[in-house]
């Protein structure tokens, strides 16, 4: 019910919005909690697991019970607190977790069976048969208990992430937090303001307390409009901060402002890392329910939440409203309620000495003990000295205390201390580094005491920080002391709920002390207790003193579980925000992408490399069509492909050779000048790392190739090498792979090819077989080197990448014009598995030079990475399985990568498993598919016909053992 | 093309690494491909770090720049490029650097754009974790650092200008992030 009053509300700006599917109306400056109980609606959801009808509790972001899904389709958002979600015109919610609706649920069931569904009853009870557990129990019970649910559509929303720095990150606004900010920018530092509220104060905006003869709202709005004129302050209001982490960084969850928001463009949220030299916590406190039977009906809500919808929305959350507590909140709640002309139907004041000041109903030391009303609060039942009593009421507002909201200074392990007098826990000074707790999240109440202790905490941070401290007056305000009876449960009859978003009950808490899991950490996992949404911020204290006291440990002795980021939830979509798309990796493009594309290329991905697998040719429907042709066309004609992305790393200096002899098996420093090695680099485990060739380009110079997908690791290897093993040696040396743009022309024509484009024409004996040496191309100075990864006569060809596309084009255009053309992976993967090249589908990590067959190539003269290690016992000899070619010579042609290799009459089980397939293809050369794999002991045994299974796909092959080399074996086409 | 005696000449046109992507104004902020010159990477051989600062002043007036920072003069720059590395910019290397230092041409490996504007500085606060207040990343200042999932080198030209370099072939990826939170902070606000 609205009632009269200025409130903080603007009531000539009315909005429509929807709640499952009704029209209702609010104004500027309500949440939907707020605007919802203004028009009345006392149940706005079903709860988790009895389906219990519940109203709004809090006024806060510590809200149980009042989750609502925004929205339809992919971009719903679920369980959202209607307490922290702002009203705007046009807002579509729907109330969780009820069937057909939030009045009328059928899973209201769940409530009856009560008796049965304490915790622990879904361990006990579905056991039986195991394969139930996932099949058949679980989704069973997923669709009875749960909140709300994602639409499992992709989302179009956008999200956003950023980064901010500043001296001093100030964390709250309310009056602790605005006197921590406040001095600090008058000091000159560059301070961030982040608060969960769209405006200041934090409870200033709430209650009705004057700060400096001002109202408080009045005063922090003021303060706030000081900030917000200089320069280096940053204010972030709807922003959470979620957690805190290593080096003073803190990350934080900002909602836009739906008008923000609504925009094209915008994003919904924004997760923030802020990094601060130093922090204040200024979290303030979260007020506590008391457990007693039925504490859970519509209408029962902190009463600090009664003064902030009547203060702040004014909203009466009932017609009769009756107060209980422990503290003097209850009689200021009391008073608030007078004040705004809503009758108080009682003043319950735990406290047996307590006096009243007001004209109400008042009960010292008699507790609450029962409510009734299903669908909302009808009356309430009152127990004591004197006896019991019954009270009509329709709102009750319920006081446990105040805890300390200490959560960020525990996110680095730190745990809080017990403090008797406030009987709640505070933070361990320290606990995160830089980070100083002040206010109320420190343990102290008082709005006067709140203000000293944000200016007291801004100052210090401002001394460690070496910036000089300004004179800032610290206003006048209440200075009320906090006397308090500890309260935490009423005995009684009946269910008395501790965690309302879990449905725990102080029976299941003693039920699992009772069997035996006594630690608070195993109670919290074996009632669920604070493992929802919500992370217990109204329950966990209440249940670890329930559980202290059913145990017999002290509270302090019981300890609290973990708190651990986020202190809020945050959206997955948030934290991954930009990865969507085109977003989820960063694309490498070679010069040559588009032409490839242009003509029809199927790219595929290597790394982050994008490379054509095939160029679909005319008529051509399958890739087998196109990848043969290009085959034959490099064997017979003249093929063009694009190798930049190999690795290229210069390497410079006068101890360049002997570095490359350290990290190469081979020899390097004896290479000459003009010459291009193909190398082997072992792990110092002695496997094999990577295979490429270096050049020799002079004296002090060398240029190493890695293939394309180990670049970045052979890279941090030399690094490893250099900076580590031997920073002695004077050499340098960078990467070029993003430099060059580099072309393999292959095949009986590829000179001809070339000579269309360089300056001076080649012959053969002037460029042999592995030599390499500088070109011109129109006046642009190239590379030219004379090695072959398919076994034709075959040059690579580099030029500074700008003039990449353009020589591509080119040699394409050079190569068709003699019967070529270009050609992509899967042709060239093909010419090297006819040649019994490696790639890193055969040095896969586990392989050694000397199952490649390479073992010759290990120096035997001097030390190298991974000489030492190879040479172990187990790493050589006939138990090895070494690389052999296979070809298929039974009745079944197909050979699988990936399938086990048997001897002929063996039985396909992994006791006979002799070795395994690698990489297979069909070549067009042979008229059959070829492979190569590794077979025990396999180069004693070429010739020998041996069975190829594949499990997965149920197939057997007849193969004969081959050399790897199948295709012009001595070499005489590549050095032609 | 004519096809001269014992050889050919061609014509090679050269394409810049944003070709068909930049430039791009959203919200007051603009991103365009700057075009800086040759760019040689410079790596100082043992103890030769002075003598190369040395020789580039004698080369191009300007001395090596501390780590994080660059150096300017008219038509060249010198940036800090990581650990013993330094990256000229604008002239083509003199030949006596080389007895100091290796010298590669990294003229084609980098995309380098220029993003400026009002805005520009929280354009950049989206996708690089450095500390881009001008307390700490003042104009001349640069740094090694990613920009969203890639390598990238960030230099602050003016209070509301910087360079953004990431390898050529990630070119199209850099103006796809950089754009996408251009957007997002131009609707933010409401430009």
């Amino acid at each position: 019910m609205r009632i009269g009053g200025e409130g903080l509300i603007n009531r000539e700006r009315r909005l429509k919005f929807r709640f499952d599917g009704r029209e209702y109306w609010g104004f500027q400056g309500d949440t939907l909690a707020s605007a919802l109980m203004a028009n009345g609606l006392r149940v706005v959801g079903r709860s988790f697991k009895y389906h219990r009808p519940r109203g709004v509790f809090t006024t806060g972001s510590e809200e149980p019970n009042a989750l609502v899904t925004v929205g339809k389709g992919p971009g719903q958002e679920p369980n959202l607190r209607a307490t922290t979600l702002e009203l705007y015109e046009g807002l579509e919610a729907r109330s969780q977790n009820a069937w057909p609706s939030v009045d009328f649920d059928v899973m209201g069931i769940n409530d009856l069976a009560a008796p049965f569904l304490g915790a622990g009853f879904y361990y006990k009870t579905f056991m039986w048969p195991r394969a139930f557990w996932e099949r058949v129990y679980e989704p069973v019970i997923r669709r009875a208990a749960g909140l709300g649910a994602l639409s499992r559509e992709a989302a179009a929303e956008r999200y956003e992430k950023a980064f901010a720095h500043c001296d001093l990150l100030v964390i709250g606004a309310g009056p602790a937090g605005l006197m921590a900010a406040l001095v600090a920018a008058r000091a000159g530092a560059d301070v961030i303001l982040a608060d969960e509220e769209t405006r200041p104060g934090g409870r200033l905006t709430l209650e009705r307390i004057e700060v400096d003869g001002r109202p408080g709202h009045v005063w922090a709005a003021d303060i706030r409009a000081e900030l917000a004129g200089m320069d280096n302050v940053r204010l972030m209001p709807r922003t959470s901060v979620i957690g805190a982490y290593d080096q003073g960084t803190y990350g934080a969850l900002e909602r836009l402002a739906p008008d923000v928001a609504a925009r094209d463009g915008a994003p919904r949220e924004c997760f923030w890392r802020i990094v601060a030299r130093r922090a204040v916590l200024a979290a303030g406190a979260l007020e506590r329910p008391v457990a007693f039977a039925n504490n859970d009906r519509p209408g029962i809500m902190t009463a600090g939440a009664v003064r902030g919808y009547v203060n702040r929305w004014r909203v009466a959350p009932g017609q009769r409203v009756a107060v209980f507590g422990n503290t003097d909140g209850a009689h200021r709640t009391a008073s608030d309620l007078l004040a705004a002309g809503v009758h108080v139907a009682a003043l319950i004041d735990a406290r047996h000495g307590a006096k009243c000041e007001f004209d109400v109903p008042f009960y010292p030391g008699m507790q609450v003990c029962d409510a009734q009303g299903r669908k909302g609060l009808e009356a309430i039942t009152l127990t004591g000295p004197r006896g019991t009593d019954r009270i009509q009421a329709d709102c009750l507002g319920i006081s446990g205390g105040w805890n300390p909201t200490v959560h960020l200074t525990c996110h680095m392990g730190g745990r809080p201390d017990w403090n008797a007098q406030i009987a709640g826990f505070v933070p361990r000074e320290g606990a995160v580094p830089g980070l100083r707790a002040a206010g109320a999240c420190n343990g102290v109440f008082s709005t006067q005491a709140c203000l000293e202790s944000g200016a007291r905490a801004a100052r210090a941070a401002l001394e460690e920080m070496g910036l000089s401290v300004p004179e800032v007056p610290v206003p006048r305000a209440e200075d009320g002391a906090y006397d308090i009876q500890p309260l935490w449960h009423v005995p009684g009859k009946g269910r008395a709920w501790l965690d309302f978003q879990n449905d725990v009950t102080v029976k299941d808490v003693q039920l699992a002390a009772a069997e035996n899991f006594r630690s608070v950490e195993h109670m919290k996992r074996y009632t669920t207790q604070g493992m929802a949404p919500d992370q217990g911020k109204t329950s966990n204290i209440g249940a670890l003193a329930v559980l202290a006291d059913t145990t017999g440990q002290g509270i302090p002795e019981t300890g609290t579980t973990t708190y651990r980021p986020p202190y809020t939830p945050v959206a997955i979509a948030a934290l991954g925000a930009g990865g969507r798309g085109r977003g989820f990796a960063p694309e490498r493009l070679t010069t040559s992408h588009g032409a490839s594309v242009q003509r029809g290329a199927e790219m595929i991905e290597a790394g982050l490399w994008f490379r054509p697998g095939y160029f679909p040719a005319g008529g051509e429907t399958h890739w087998r069509q196109s990848c043969d042709r290009e085959v034959r066309m490099v064997r017979q004609a003249v093929g063009v492909a694009d190798v930049s992305t190999l690795g290229k790393i210069d390497i410079q200096g006068p101890d360049a050779g002997r570095f490359l002899d350290f990290v190469y098996a081979n020899r390097f420093s004896t290479l000459k000048v003009g010459r291009v090695r193909y190398g082997l680099m072992l792990r110092e485990d002695g496997h094999v790392m990577d295979d490429g060739t270096t050049a020799r380009l002079g004296e002090d110079h060398f240029l190493m190739t890695t293939t394309t997908a180990a670049a970045g690791q052979v890279m941090r290897h030399l690094e490893f090498v250099h900076q580590c093993l031997h920073p002695e040696w004077d050499l340098r040396f960078t990467s070029v792979t993003e430099q060059w743009a580099q072309f393999a022309v292959a095949g009986p024509r590829a000179r001809e090819v070339l000579n269309g484009v360089l300056d001076a024409p080649i012959e053969g004996g002037m460029w042999p077989f592995m030599s390499c040496g500088a070109v011109g191309l129109g006046g642009v100075a190239g590379r030219l080197f004379r090695i072959s990864f398919s076994g034709e006569q075959g040059y690579e060809i580099a030029v500074p990448a700008r003039y990449g596309a353009a020589l591509f084009d080119l040699l394409v255009e050079r190569a068709e014009a003699l019967g070529g053309g270009p050609y992509g992976m899967e042709a060239l993967n093909v010419l090297r598995l006819e040649k019994g090249f490696i790639t890193h589908a055969e040095i896969h990590g586990r392989t050694t030079a000397f199952d490649i067959g390479m073992g010759g190539m290990v120096s035997s003269a001097r030390e190298s990475i991974g000489k030492a290690a190879a040479a172990r016992p187990g790493l050589l000899g006939a138990e090895r399985e070494q690389l052999v070619g296979l070809k298929p010579v039974g009745a079944v042609r197909e050979l699988v990568a990936g399938a086990h290799l048997f001897a002929r009459d063996a039985e396909a089980v992994s006791a006979n498993d002799q070795g395994y397939v690698t990489s297979v293809g069909f070549s067009p050369t042979f008229g059959h598919m070829i492979g190569l794999g590794f077979l025990k002991n396999g180069r004693a045994r070429h010739g020998e016909v041996i069975r190829m299974v594949d499990r997965m796909k149920g197939s057997q092959t007849l193969c004969e053992v081959q050399d790897p080399v199948q295709y012009d074996p001595d070499g005489g086409r590549l050095r032609d | 093309m004519t096809r001269t005696e014992g050889g050919c000449v061609i014509e090679l046109r050269a394409k810049s690494p944003c070709d068909g992507l930049l430039p791009l104004s959203i919200g007051g902020v603009t991103l365009s491909e700057a075009a800086p010159g040759a760019m040689t990477c410079l790596m100082p051989y043992k103890g030769q770090a002075a003598a190369l600062s040395g020789a580039l002043e004698v080369a191009c007036g300007i001395a090596a720049p501390a780590p994080g920072h660059s150096t300017v003069s008219d038509g060249v720059r010198i940036l800090w490029f990581g650990r013993e590395t330094l990256l000229l910019i604008g002239p083509e290397p003199a030949p006596e650097l080389a007895q100091h230092a290796a010298v590669v041409d990294h003229s084609d490996a980098w995309a380098v754009v220029r993003l400026e504007g009002p805005g520009a500085v929280d354009v950049l606060a989206r996708l690089v974790p450095v500390d881009l207040r001008e307390s700490a990343f003042a104009p001349g200042a640069t740094a090694r650092s990613e920009l969203r999932h890639m390598q990238a080198a960030i230099t602050r030209l003016s209070a509301d200008a910087f360079e953004i370099m990431v390898f050529r072939g990630m070119a199209r990826t850099l103006v796809h992030d950089l754009r996408d939170v251009m957007e997002s902070v131009a609707a933010r606000a409401g430009r």
